[in-house]
């Protein structure tokens, strides 16, 4: 092959390894956008804390991989589930605002309580052999084909869960209205938690497979990539499962193609352009539709 | 000399005709009315004249001067008032500020003079609360002017989104539904009170129902909708025995 | 008893003679402080911060509160003020008369900030909510990459060496103009159309309310504010970089503001003073000072196990005092309401005036 073309399918490798973990997280933001109107601004730091579990459960209680994937999704969909039963839940009838105000502390106290108990940046061990293949000069290593792979995997699997299941459907149900829903018999307190141990899991996962592939991990490496994923929830069209993929892997492949070509310092200039560019032509998102105001 | 005129107004979401082929001419002093079923446009027909929606088709002129194209606060400035279907007052904030904010386009002082408090600044603010006070007091409310508008009862909610939209100054005023929520009783008395806002105010008078008591009652001509489209046309007694009109309120019982 | 309270409390909202009284005491005491060192050079610190702060949450309130945006780009417009100010007394003023220029540098950058705030307004005529909140976000992320790439600013190094020019007096005459300005902003006819904004922004188009012209305003006002915050702070603190104005920074501006209480002028003073003070005094070196008086054989271990980490575990506090109060105050301590001071008497007494005249005639009854 050409070394155009190889350096072209490397970094679209590396874009869809990105875009993988920005999609993980990406749902959670648009799941519980989708059920309750409210961005849920704590969630990258679920994220960390996921990073966290999977680093005290690969350190500490020395577990494998698959063991260590696990308990970090359950754990991680344990938090999610304190936390909105603890924070958001008194909060659902108060002004939307305070539910915002409220998630960004629950976020400000996961990251300085994270610092207090782990004042160090944290390395995660190598829990998979890592095995490097060369096609035709693309590399390919086993850990980026696990990761893209298995956030596929999870992804589908979610996607079946929403389209295909009761639980999905009365998800939706829920997202569609507030008012009459409730009355059909829904359990809307519970498809409530259900929806954020299941985004919360995922970002558990996401935690998992981005301490793999970058090992250190730090308090605060949830707020950056929290937001990435957030926008990448938006360029889809929030609210909307098919669409936080979509965002995710354009973002990811964005962010990939400016660290080729410009320095490292504009990475977070060109995203956060691009979002003010999309929400100015189409605000509603790439798979949103636009809400009409009745009068 | 017609107040408001609409000609051949079209209305269209997507393939759906909301309104269609609208013709209307409002004489000044004159009290209209407008009814027809749910979904037959009328509410359509408001947010077309006062900007909330931009007419597909067509032309709204009030007072010659053309409407369509233009911002809702334009053409409210141009003295149009209106009322809401589902009451829209401003619900935390207080009776007395409710009033106030209706008078944006007739207090005439810059930004500059407001953030320093120099020039007209104090003579227009207290201008407008005398004027406020004014309505509230006409109105009953006089007493309630710091209670917040959520607090009030349904009927004083009523009145006050009436009371705020006088206080646009309107020569024409558009009424959406005002009898909505009201027994037989009560709306025997809207009848008296609209009566008697119009004579006190000078008011052209354009008004929505879905009861058809109101509008037999008080008003000089009557359109009726369904569908989009203007079925019938005339004063309440050809409209009650109109063939078309009958159709569509098929099951509503006898009109009247 | 409540009423012996109550009492008091409207025997003080009627006693407004004493604002003006208050405020002249507050400019002498700001020149004779730092004159005559009447509190010690931290404490003097900790005030000015709090009238920073001050400046920034009552002029964050006005988007925020009043017009009840969620706007994140506030840092965004304190480093462009604070960047304009820092430039101009290092780069450009020292060739002209330099220390008496201090206040044109200050000026300059609420200008340039509200220059953007004009921008940032643009797009809130067609978004509401969660995506005008992600607007400001990206507008806040967009300023500090722009900073951190441009060399001749300092670059993600920053611009070290500043002149402390901030002092009391200064910082004491922006606060009372801030709050001065935005009252008078707020109690005038652009205040209750951005109100009517917050409540119901079509019914406020259908009332004549120019809502464009509103927003541009509210976000003017509220941009300069915060680009003066800035160059005050880039004075105190000697040292700006991209780092200073991120989110965290806009962060604790929103704490401030929903702490005190949306659409509250009173309440952003007291939520910017509380958290600012509350912050100083969980510091382990204050907190060490204060309980210093306590036997030996108390404060060694107290000091050793509980005061030495509280500098990590104050920001594990904060933000779960902000939560309670949110579940408790969802519209923070002071929502909604106001110090009866600040309140035009105008207003007050058009408010309050009992129905002294029926109107002769008046609408039939009922209905």
């Amino acid at each position: 092959m050409s070394e155009g073309i190889v350096y072209w399918l490397q970094q679209v490798l590396n874009a869809l390894q990105l875009g993988s973990i920005y999609a993980l997280i990406a749902l959670g933001y648009t799941m519980v956008y989708g059920i309750l109107t409210m961005i849920n601004f704590a969630h990258g730091d679920v994220f960390m804390v996921g990073a966290f579990f999977c680093f005290l459960a690969a350190v500490y209680l020395g577990l494998p991989f698959v063991p260590t994937l696990l308990l970090t999704m359950l754990g991680a969909a344990l938090l999610g589930v304190m936390i909105e039963r603890l924070a958001y839940k008194p909060l659902r009838h108060a002004p939307r605002v305070s539910a915002i105000i409220t998630a960004l502390g629950v976020g400000i106290f996961l990251e300085n309580f994270t610092l207090a108990l782990a004042p160090y940046p944290k390395n995660i061990p190598m829990l998979l052999e890592n095995v490097t293949w060369n096609l035709g000069g693309v590399s390919l290593s086993s850990l980026q084909l696990i990761i893209i792979l298995l956030s596929l995997g999870l992804m589908f699997l979610l996607d079946f869960v929403v389209h295909r299941t009761p639980v999905g459907m009365a998800m939706r149900a829920i997202s569609w209205d507030k008012t009459f829903v409730p009355l059909m018999g829904v359990p809307v307190d519970l498809i409530i938690s259900i929806t954020f141990a299941i985004g919360a899991g995922l970002a558990g996962a996401a935690g998992t497979m981005y301490g793999l592939a970058y090992p250190v991990i730090d308090p605060y490496m949830g707020i950056m990539v929290g937001w990435k994923a957030f926008i990448s929830a938006v360029v889809g069209g929030i609210g909307n499962i098919r669409g936080a993929m979509i965002g995710a892997y354009i973002l990811g492949g964005v962010e990939i193609m400016v660290a080729a070509f410009l320095p490292s310092t504009y990475r977070d200039f060109v995203a956060f352009t691009l979002l003010l560019l999309l929400l100015i032509v189409r605000p509603y998102g790439i798979l949103g539709s636009p809400r009409i105001q009745k009068v | 000399m017609a107040l408001l005129t609409a000609t051949n107004v079209r209305h269209c979401f997507g393939g759906l005709c909301a309104l269609a082929d609208f013709n209307l001419n409002l004489e000044t002093g004159e009290l209209m009315g407008v009814i027809g079923p749910n979904g037959a446009g009328k509410t359509t027909l408001f947010n077309l004249i006062t900007g909330v929606y931009r007419a597909s088709e067509g032309s709204i002129q009030f007072k010659g001067t053309e409407l369509v194209g233009k911002t809702p606060h334009q053409i409210t400035a141009l003295r149009i008032g209106r009322t809401f279907q589902n009451i829209r007052l401003f619900r935390d904030l207080s009776v007395l500020d409710n009033v106030r904010i209706a008078h944006y386009a007739q207090a005439d002082y810059s930004p500059l003079e407001a953030l320093l408090q120099i020039g007209r600044y104090r003579r227009e603010e207290q201008r407008i609360i005398e004027n406020s006070r004014r309505l509230l007091a006409i109105f009953h409310l006089e007493a309630l002017a710091g209670e917040t508008a959520k607090n009030l009862p349904y009927g004083l909610q009523r009145r006050l989104e009436i009371a705020r939209a006088l206080a646009i100054g309107p020569e024409l005023l558009l009424l959406d539904e005002p009898a909505a929520g009201m027994n037989p009783n009560e709306i025997d008395l809207l009848m008296e009170f609209i009566l008697w806002i119009r004579k006190e105010f000078n008011l052209t008078i354009l008004l929505i129902e879905h009861q058809m008591k109101l509008v037999m009652g008080i008003c000089e001509r009557m359109k009726v909708l369904d569908f989009g489209e203007t079925i019938a046309e005339g004063p309440p007694e050809v409209i009650q025995n109109h063939p078309k009109v009958l159709e569509a309120y098929l099951g509503e019982g006898p009109v009247g | 008893m409540k009423s012996a309270l109550h009492n008091g409390r409207e025997w003080l909202a009627a006693q407004r003679w004493l604002l003006p009284v208050l405020l002249l005491a507050g400019f002498g005491l700001a020149f004779a402080i730092p004159e005559y060192n009447l509190l010690n050079k931290y404490v003097q610190l900790v005030v000015m911060y709090v009238g920073i702060n001050i400046i920034l949450a009552v002029s964050l309130n006005l988007v925020n509160g009043y017009m009840g945006e969620f706007s994140l780009a506030h840092a965004g417009f304190m480093a462009v003020g604070a960047y304009t100010a820092a430039l101009l007394t290092m780069k450009v003023l020292p060739v002209v008369a330099y220390p008496a220029l201090f206040p044109v540098a200050i000026l300059a950058g609420g200008l340039v900030a509200a220059l953007f705030g004009l921008i940032v307004a643009v797009p809130s005529f067609k978004t509401r909510g969660d995506y005008l909140a992600l607007i400001t976000l990206a507008f806040l992320m967009i300023v500090k990459s722009l900073i951190e790439n441009i060399d001749y600013i300092g670059g993600p190094r920053g611009i070290p060496g500043i002149r402390r020019m901030t002092t009391l007096p200064w910082v004491f005459f922006w606060v009372v103009v801030t709050v001065w300005v935005v009252r008078n902003f707020v109690y005038s006819k652009y205040g209750r159309g951005v109100l009517s904004i917050r409540e119901d922004e079509i019914a406020s188009d259908l009332m004549s309310v120019n809502t464009r012209r509103v927003k541009f305003l509210a976000f003017t006002v509220s941009s300069f504010f915060a680009g003066i915050a800035g160059g005050l702070f880039a004075h105190l603190l000697q040292f700006i970089s991209p780092r200073v104005f991120d989110i965290i920074k806009t962060t604790d501006i929103l704490i401030m503001v929903y702490l005190g209480g949306i659409a509250s002028i009173g309440g952003s003073i007291l939520g910017a003073a509380t958290y600012t003070v509350l912050l100083e005094l969980l510091r382990p070196s204050t907190v060490a000072a204060l309980l210093s008086w306590l036997p030996a054989i108390v404060f060694e271990p107290l000091n050793e196990h509980v005061i030495k980490h509280l500098g990590v575990w104050r920001m594990v506090i904060m933000p779960l005092a902000l939560v309670l109060v949110m579940i408790f105050w969802p519209r923070g301590i002071m929502g909604l309401r106001e110090f009866r001071w600040f309140i035009p008497k105008r207003d007050l007494e058009a408010h309050h005036r009992i129905a002294a005249r029926e109107e002769k005639h008046g609408a039939p009854h009922g209905h």
